[in-house]
């Protein structure tokens, strides 16, 4: 039996004083993303049975590199941060929350650096 | 003590959903499985990098029969949580509220998802030809 207050118990569980930071990011990234993603799938349907040649060439123009840099950035962090709430949502297992968290963010990371790395590495034709 | 009037919260194996409600959760999927397509970015960007080989290994896995059908859902996916987002986008800018905007907004939601993934396999198929 809990000999807290129910107020006590919820000062314990208050906010953490970042939710408006979360919700402004996922906000700031999905704005970003509608002229990003617009983009992302003209370019991939003009770049249809591209061979390695006119890939490179396309992707090393400054705009092109740039826009998808841009890109990256926005889906991974934009996706880190929705499937966040996602796992905060349904998974109710406190270790295997805090766990899935770590994995997501360390995923999300990696994976974002790898892609710009390639990117980069394509456009100055490493 | 009367119970009988009290609203119950619905139990969703035979509460039918209704249209606002399956295009919230929809949002949701479609967002996970959007999130699982950031591999095939990584994958195709990264296969660029390790060369000619490797990118035209990652072109003919694209243009596989699968790699179509996974294209195909994707696209789907983006677009509706393209469309869906921005009126998410609407609502946090505070418009959209009243049942009819609601109402009205689902089926442009939809009809505008719908008309974006056509066009852009329309596009696609075109492209592909030449």
């Amino acid at each position: 039996m809990r000999m807290e207050s129910p107020l006590g118990r919820a000062r314990g569980l208050g906010s953490a004083k970042e939710g408006v930071g979360h919700w402004w990011a996922q906000r700031l990234t999905a704005i970003a993303l509608v002229p990003l993603s617009l983009w992302f799938v003209i370019s991939v349907i003009a770049l249809l049975g591209a061979d390695h040649a006119r890939f490179q060439a396309w992707l090393a123009t400054p705009g092109n590199t740039a826009m998808m840099v841009l890109l990256i950035i926005a889906t991974f962090h934009h996706a880190q941060l929705g499937v966040q709430v996602v796992i905060e949502d349904y998974v109710h297992d406190e270790a295997i929350k805090t766990a899935s968290l770590i994995a997501l963010k360390l995923a999300a990371v990696a994976l974002g650096v790898f892609s710009v790395v390639a990117v980069l590495n394509v456009a100055t034709g490493g | 003590m009367n119970t009988r009037n009290r609203p119950l919260s619905p139990h969703l194996q035979v509460y039918r959903l209704p249209l606002a409600a399956v295009m919230s959760i929809s949002h949701r999927a479609t967002g996970v499985l959007l999130t699982v397509g950031t591999l095939m970015l990584a994958y195709w960007l990264g296969a660029a990098a390790y060369g000619p080989d490797a990118f035209a290994r990652a072109q003919a896995f694209v243009g596989s029969w699968f790699g179509i059908l996974l294209l195909l859902g994707w696209s789907a996916c983006l677009f509706y949580h393209l469309c869906n987002g921005v009126r998410h986008l609407l609502w946090d800018a505070g418009w959209g509220f009243e049942l009819p905007q609601t109402f009205r907004a689902n089926y442009v939601v939809l009809a505008c998802a719908a008309g974006l993934t056509v066009l852009c396999w329309i596009a696609g198929f075109a492209a592909w030809r030449i």
